[in-house]
């Protein structure tokens, strides 16, 4: 299954209980299943294709642990469904260590191109180029934005910027230089901007984005639409960039990652004071609000706690993974009938650990 | 709910995102700040000219006169604070409330920071060595005979500041009549002052374009510092450090501030404990110029004990008691922290607390709120990890050490009394860069003279003087 269509979302459980079923079968299939998934599943005394029924029913699972997608070999993770297909890795953190990598074959296209019909095309148009201003190497942002891009007919230009560098900078005390090399960074972008006047949308993390805009003025430089995500967006931020930074582009602020694929935000409200909250994109990923000292427990409706990340896909199984991150638990509206998450910011009990650095 | 706002140029500016600070008794929060996000600071520093032109409109005579006049309005005038209103005594229980600072020492504070916007003339000229204002306001002209020319190093001074005594905004203040504007960046519990000093000087006739107020966090402050052509930055030794390589920043880490006695007067030290105590004690042991250390020849444990006795006389007091000397802890999980870094301090052996003798728990608590009792230390060697130490509370560590190791033993060193008469001491200390203020005689390191420099001189961090010749105009 891909995003459930507007016309159905009302009967989302039953879509979602749906597509557990059929994730389930084939991730624990001999012929289809990938290795790690085949090996965690021989050593259960029960079996998930027999008798995970609903979402809930993935709870028997416990926990994804993020060690086990540290380390080799990699190919454990793809399905033998998809072996003979052309397979990306991408990886996420790694400034210190080994980082997280997840395997990808169609997943990030498929991702961006659920997110690029939440995306007006008034603001987004059709055929215009985009830059892409955001961390690049063995990154899913790069190629996703360069694929959204193309899969509205234009063409991605990227900047050259190693997010593993900046925070060692920040680590080692070197401010001056980590500014310097956010200068070096920015001095791209407006390289290309430039050179290229149909570069309509942007990308960019929220603190490359406000360099970029204490540089040049975006209606000046002709930018209609800002794709802003990556990093933590606080309300504070939100508001400011909506005021001060857009001149009238349109600013649609995501929360993404390499495990998930794309939450879409809901559509401003000025009742919602800038909060910026997000909705998974049901069934592929489900994202809930749980209780850090018992993550069984979804808290209630504006509660705050852990972000609990489920991924649902043929390429990639993740039940229950608990994010570094949290955020308050978000009612369902309109557009999207099932929870959402406000305000995702580092888990506080992790915070003195995060750097975010400039990107 | 008492709100205060963010100041972009005089404007005010609500966030999104605010700050709760607790009372610190009922721990409930007593006042919103907004917070600015590093990039609004970043975007509003583009323009750093409006604030300065403002003031350029201005003769420094003019501004001195201002300043004077908010002098008067700081003390006893309703002012703004956010949407409300803020009498003095409002001023004093707020600052009160958010710190701990008895009422009796919020009121010194006051004295002292009105005091300089009141002598602001004697202040700039004990900074530019008595430069005659219309130098100043002109950029060049004649002094003692020769040609002096001078240009501002910068269109704005950042200034990050502390929570521990509003006594150090006395610091900033001159740069209003030295014309650059200020980017101010409060305490996170002491958002009072620096807002009240502002809306005096505005009050008095200062544009308004000449004040920016950012509350904000570790990012917001990196920003201002990063961004402003000269900064100050009040902070621990570990935040300023990082700072150290910046000429562009004003350090103003710990003060490890000490009295010395010297050979010659030690046999006399009775003499000297009510300079000993007031330097320890005074302002609640909060500032960076009340002494940590007192450096002996001999005479150690007396002297200590001496001390201790004084000692028990400073005891909690409800924070509107006149007689009030102690602050208590906003947090009082850091009051317990800072006892237990002492006490693990005395378990490396060498050094006593001779306070804990006469006085038993250094940790007590009055109506809910949490103190830490005046503790004097012995050391045995300067090389003690006590010997050295500063804390936020009345503490001191009577260390004996040999008199020709100094002032090479004291390390970096804010404040020295020197209660010697010895030639060759004097011109050790005076001689050495180890030292930043200088007090020969009974002074307590307390005792400040606000037309001396304090960790540099402002008017040279500000302003940069030039070579200058000119050919005499023609008819002139």
């Amino acid at each position: 299954m891909t995003a459930i269509p507007q016309a159905d979302r009302k009967n989302w459980k039953e879509a979602l209980d749906a597509h557990v079923r059929e994730m389930v079968a084939w991730h624990f299939s001999p012929e289809t299943g990938s290795p790690f998934w085949l090996d965690f599943a021989s050593k259960l005394d029960w079996d998930p294709r027999r008798e995970v029924k609903t979402y809930e029913d993935l709870d028997r699972f416990g926990s994804f642990e993020d060690e086990w997608l540290r380390g080799g070999p990699v190919r454990r993770w793809v399905p033998k469904g998809m072996a003979d297909q052309p397979v990306y890795v991408f990886e996420t953190g790694g400034s210190t260590g080994i980082p997280k990598s997840r395997i990808s074959i169609e997943d990030f296209r498929i991702d961006y191109e659920h997110f690029s019909g939440t995306l007006p095309d008034e603001y987004f148009p059709k055929g215009a180029d985009w830059l892409m201003l955001g961390p690049s190497g063995p990154r899913r942002l790069r190629l996703a934005v360069e694929h959204l891009a193309q899969h509205r007919g234009g063409i991605s230009f990227c900047v050259d910027l190693d997010p593993r560098w900046v925070i060692k900078l920040i680590k080692m005390g070197e401010m001056q230089m980590m500014e310097k090399y956010k200068a070096h960074v920015i001095d791209q972008a407006l390289t290309i901007l430039r050179a290229h006047d149909s570069v309509k949308c942007i990308f960019a993390t929220p603190k490359l984005l406000e360099a970029l805009c204490e540089k040049i003025s975006l209606k000046k430089a002709g930018i209609t639409g800002v794709f802003c995500g990556g990093t933590e967006m606080t309300p504070q931020f939100h508001r400011f960039a909506r005021e001060e930074l857009m001149e009238g582009a349109y600013f649609a602020p995501t929360y993404g990652n390499t495990l998930m694929g794309l939450a879409t935000h809901k559509p401003f409200d000025p009742a919602d004071n800038y909060a910026i909250i997000y909705y998974p994109p049901m069934p592929r990923a489900i994202l809930e609000v749980v209780d850090p000292d018992n993550p069984t427990r979804i808290v209630d409706y504006g509660e705050t706690g852990r972000v609990r990340l489920t991924t649902l896909t043929r390429e990639f199984f993740m039940p229950r993974f608990l994010e570094r991150d949290e955020a308050e638990r978000e009612r369902p509206c309109e557009t999207y009938p099932w929870d959402g998450v406000r305000n995702v910011r580092p888990f506080s009990r992790f915070a003195t650990s995060v750097v975010e650095g400039v990107y | 709910m008492l709100h205060i706002p963010i100041v972009r140029k005089g404007e005010s500016y609500r966030s999104v995102d605010v700050a709760r600070v607790p009372h610190f008794r009922t721990r409930e929060t007593f006042v919103e700040i907004s917070q600015a996000n590093a990039g609004l600071i970043r975007r509003d520093l583009l323009d750093q000219e409006t604030g300065r032109r403002a003031l350029e409109a201005f003769t420094t005579d003019q501004l001195i006169a201002m300043s004077r006049e908010a002098a008067g309005y700081f003390m006893t005038a309703t002012l703004p604070v956010g949407d409300e209103m803020q009498s003095p005594e409002d001023y004093v229980a707020q600052l009160s409330a958010t710190t701990g600072m008895p009422h009796v020492l919020v009121r010194k504070n006051m004295n002292k920071i009105s005091g300089v916007m009141a002598e602001m003339a004697s202040v700039l000229a004990g900074l530019t060595r008595g430069l005659d204002t219309a130098i100043l306001d002109r950029g060049y002209g004649t002094h003692d005979g020769h040609a002096v020319s001078f240009y501002p190093r910068t269109s704005s001074l950042g200034v990050i500041l502390p929570s521990n005594s509003p006594g150090v905004h006395s610091l900033w203040i001159p740069s209003i009549a030295m014309k650059i504007p200020l980017v101010l960046k409060p305490g996170s519990a002491e958002p009072w002052s620096p807002y009240r000093i502002a809306q005096a000087l505005i009050k008095a006739g200062v544009p308004a374009e000449a004040f920016s107020y950012y509350p904000t966090d570790h990012g917001g402050s990196g920003a201002i510092l990063q961004n402003c052509g000269r900064g100050m930055f009040f902070g621990d030794s570990a935040s300023v450090g990082k700072y150290a390589n910046d000429s562009r920043i004003e350090l103003h880490g710990t003060g490890y501030s000490k009295v010395v006695i010297g050979e010659d007067l030690i046999d006399d030290w009775e003499k000297y404990l009510d300079v000993l105590v007031a330097s320890i004690t005074e302002n609640g042991g909060r500032s960076c110029i009340n002494a940590s250390g007192v450096w002996v020849p001999r005479h150690g444990r007396e002297i200590a004990a001496a001390l201790a006795k004084r000692f028990t006389e400073i005891v909690p007091r409800d924070v509107t008691d006149e007689q009030a000397l102690l602050a208590p802890f906003a947090n009082p999980e850091i009051a317990k922290r800072i006892s237990a870094i002492v006490d693990s301090g005395l378990r490396e052996g060498g050094a006593t607390d001779v306070s804990g003798e006469l006085r038993g728990s250094r940790v007590v608590t009055l109506n809910d709120a949490t103190y830490l009792l005046p503790t004097v230390v012995h050391c045995e060697s300067p090389d003690h990890p006590l010997a050295n130490r500063e804390f936020l509370f009345p503490f001191a560590s009577v260390v004996e050490v040999d008199q020709r190791e100094l002032p090479e033993r004291l390390g970096p060193t804010l404040v020295v009394t020197a209660l010697t008469e010895d030639p060759r001491l004097i011109e050790k200390l005076i001689a050495s860069p180890l030292v930043d203020r200088l007090n020969i005689g009974p002074i307590p390191t307390m005792k400040i003279a606000w037309d001396q420099p304090h960790e540099g001189n402002l008017f040279e961090h500000l302003y940069a003087r030039r070579a200058f010749q000119r050919v005499a105009q023609a008819g002139a």
